[in-house]
């Protein structure tokens, strides 16, 4: 395993064949947000959060997918790529209806947690406000597109880790949907387990318990789940 | 028609919750005609609402209001648990109560302390800069002292027990999310005591003014009208879970131990071009004679007793004030106060009982019926949440009946009554402006719930031709 060398904000790395951008950055303390990403998933690269600047190359990289090569310098805060940040998020925020006060993952939500982090207290793009209707067909769960940011966690982890792959993704852009099986009723989706894990994976509240008052975050259940399987140790 | 007639109009109405307008209506002779209350704010809640699954709504309404969230989150979960069809845990019909009796004692001491005592022991004809809380903590320290210290202790108590002061969601169709702890348990019980002596010092302090009061009391909106409130099975006053009651002017039972259901199917609603809030009346008696009031003084009126030693005895005294029913709005201050000991008492009473502490706070079921309306007494009056759902439990249809709405007929009634008594010619002074809005203080409503808006509700008073111009505007910013 040949170990490379890089320097991520002028501090000296090095990392394995293997680790991308983010994994170093991490290893490192160094914190380059995320919101499609999930310890234990693919990586998705689609939210565009993790763009890093790499010394020599005019565009933005995304830390997930990007290799952690030999002798890159790279920059995960200039103010280039934290004004992008910033514009992702208004741009999710004013894409579909987040209204915080009245949603089940309040102050338990990885988009609200963006903005926070970001100071971001105004969206400068007008709401587009949907009105997209809810899916409360399965018995125990609610699919509530209004929130939902596209991120894939839950058609990723419906098909790598459950295996059942019920969610996938229909039409493309802002007319975007996430939908069970072929765009057919949660409930009456004849792959879903009822498992649960695309639940969990969620960032927001776009799907959720039925009756249930707050979200449940639990970012390492995946890699608990896929180190029991792969190598038997039922370790958290 | 005359080319004499006047309109004066009060804009905004400060020290209550939301915004309206008032407008007093002059005939040719300049005597006064009608007044209107016009409700200025409009939130559509109902309608942002459908679409959205039932056991969202007890967080969803919550945020309809901050004062008093408890109520609309309660009424919220009543409904909810009606469309599940499961019987709520007794524990969990009890937390219930207690979080909504303290929610009553912190509004109502908002109500008395904060938005009226400024009136009632500075004076209506006092100096308006100092009309307010803090001026009263000048004149009158221990006073202010003694509210601050009961909305204090009821908002610690919803937060206690249901996690957060305002816009908890706690209760859930079903029941409610977490256990009492022995620990908030004693926690309330050791503080009770104290707070308690506050109520009745407070109270036996009002009573010693009320011969004061008597103009008032005779003029603040004193007629004939229904009164709604709840009851339990053997007519003590209640205020969750209890059944509903409407008697008369003569304190006859019209209507009793109504479900939520059957009481909203008597009851029907006007609107008028001229305010966003809808005024319901009782349907068999018509708009007219249909006329009722929700509230401290409606519950007051309607139970044949409280049920607890120190508000009977209060309320025996009350009774003095009327034959049958009370009728003046003017004591809507004192039901009030005697609801703030009640509801001190009661909570004590319910949480000295074990079963307070069990633990089992929820069923759980889902969807089994298509339709719930539930029913809580808000500190302003009975509060209807009636809600249709689909297969799935997505709501078709929501249908929100708020205690101010309620008071509508009454509130106008009653500034009316007021506006006659006071203006007499059409000179308006601060002070008269300031007696037709505590008319409307006396009812302490919230116009933010009711018409499903925002903010604090400002006063003015315009004096306006038959023409429509303006001959004389008084103003006040919110406060």
């Amino acid at each position: 395993m040949s170990v490379r060398t890089l320097t991520i904000n002028g501090q000296p790395v090095s990392a394995t064949e293997e680790q991308t951008i983010l994994d170093v950055a991490r290893e490192h303390g160094i914190d380059i947000p995320t919101l499609c990403h999930f310890d234990g998933l693919s990586e998705h690269a689609g939210c565009r959060l993790c763009l890093v600047e790499i010394a020599g190359s005019p565009k933005l990289h995304a830390a997930c997918v990007t290799p952690a090569a030999e002798g890159i310098e790279v920059t995960t805060h200039s103010d280039r790529v934290t004004a992008y940040r910033r514009q992702i998020v208004e741009l999710l925020l004013a894409e579909r209806n987040h209204v915080c006060s009245v949603c089940v993952a309040n102050r338990n939500c990885e988009l609200q947690d963006l903005a926070v982090a970001m100071n971001l207290h105004h969206v400068r793009y007008e709401p587009q406000d949907p009105q997209l209707a809810l899916d409360a067909s399965h018995p125990r769960f609610i699919m509530d597109p209004n929130r939902c940011v596209l991120c894939t966690r839950c058609v990723r982890v419906c098909d790598e880790i459950e295996g059942a792959h019920t969610w996938d993704v229909m039409a493309r852009g802002r007319r975007a949907m996430i939908v069970s099986d072929l765009n057919q009723p949660w409930g009456e989706s004849p792959s879903c387990t009822g498992c649960g894990k695309c639940v969990r994976v969620c960032p927001t509240g776009a799907l959720f318990e039925k009756g249930a008052t707050t979200t449940v975050r639990d970012p390492d259940f995946l890699t608990y789940l896929k180190t029991a399987r792969e190598q038997k140790l039922w370790i958290r | 028609m005359t080319t004499m007639s006047r309109t004066i109009v009060i804009e905004p109405v400060t020290r209550v919750e939301g915004h309206a307008r008032i407008t007093i209506h002059l005939d040719a002779s300049g005597a006064v005609d009608e007044a209107r209350f016009h409700v200025t704010e409009f939130r559509g809640f109902e309608t942002f609402c459908e679409g959205r699954h039932f056991q969202e709504m007890p967080a969803l309404t919550s945020r309809i209001c901050g004062i008093c969230p408890v109520s609309h989150m309660i009424a919220s979960a009543d409904a909810g648990d009606r469309i599940l069809a499961v019987r709520v845990p007794e524990t969990a019909m009890r937390l219930r109560r207690i979080v909504n009796l303290a929610q009553i004692v912190q509004s109502h001491a908002l109500s008395y302390f904060y938005l009226s005592s400024p009136d009632l022991v500075l004076g209506y004809d006092s100096d308006p800069a100092q009309r307010h809380l803090l001026g009263v903590a000048a004149a009158h320290p221990e006073l202010a002292r003694h509210g601050i210290r009961l909305r204090q202790f009821g908002q610690q108590v919803i937060e206690w027990i249901a996690g957060k002061r305002i816009h908890p969601s706690w209760a859930v169709a079903g029941g409610v999310m977490t256990a009492l702890t022995s620990e908030t348990r004693d926690r309330i019980l050791a503080a009770l005591p104290a707070v308690r002596d506050l109520a009745l010092e407070t109270l036996r302090g009002f009573k010693r003014t009320l011969d004061q009061r008597a103009a008032e009391a005779r003029t603040f909106g004193s007629f004939p009208s229904l009164f709604l409130g709840m009851v339990t099975g053997d007519g003590t006053i209640e205020h969750y879970g209890g059944r509903l009651r409407i008697v008369d002017s003569e304190g006859r039972r019209v209507a009793d131990q109504l479900e939520g259901a059957a009481c909203k199917a008597l009851l029907a609603e006007s609107v008028h071009p001229w305010s966003y809030l809808k005024s319901p009346y009782y349907a068999p008696l018509g708009p007219v004679d249909g006329m009722y009031r929700v509230g401290p003084l409606a519950r007051l009126n309607v139970a044949e007793r409280c049920g607890t030693p120190l508000a009977d005895a209060e309320l025996t005294e009350f009774r003095q004030l009327g034959r049958g029913a009370v009728l003046s709005s003017f004591h809507y201050h004192y039901a009030r106060l005697i609801e703030i000991l009640y509801g001190l008492e009661r909570m004590e009473e319910l949480l000295a009982d074990e079963q307070a502490l069990a633990g089992d706070v929820l069923s759980r079921a889902s969807r089994n019926q298509a339709h719930g309306v539930g029913v809580s007494e808000a500190p302003r009056g009975t509060l209807f949440h009636d809600y249709t759902v689909d297969a799935d439990g997505v709501l078709t249809h929501v249908d929100l009946i708020i205690a101010t709405g309620q008071n509508n007929l009454a509130m106008n009634r009653a500034i009316t009554q007021i506006a006659r008594q006071y203006v007499s010619n059409q000179t308006l002074t601060e002070g008269l402006l300031n007696r037709v809005e505590a008319g409307i203080r006396a009812f302490d409503p919230c116009l933010s719930c009711s018409t499903h808006a925002a903010g604090t509700m400002p006063l003015y008073l315009q004096l306006v031709d038959a023409h429509g111009t303006v001959l004389q505007t008084l103003a006040r910013t919110s406060g």
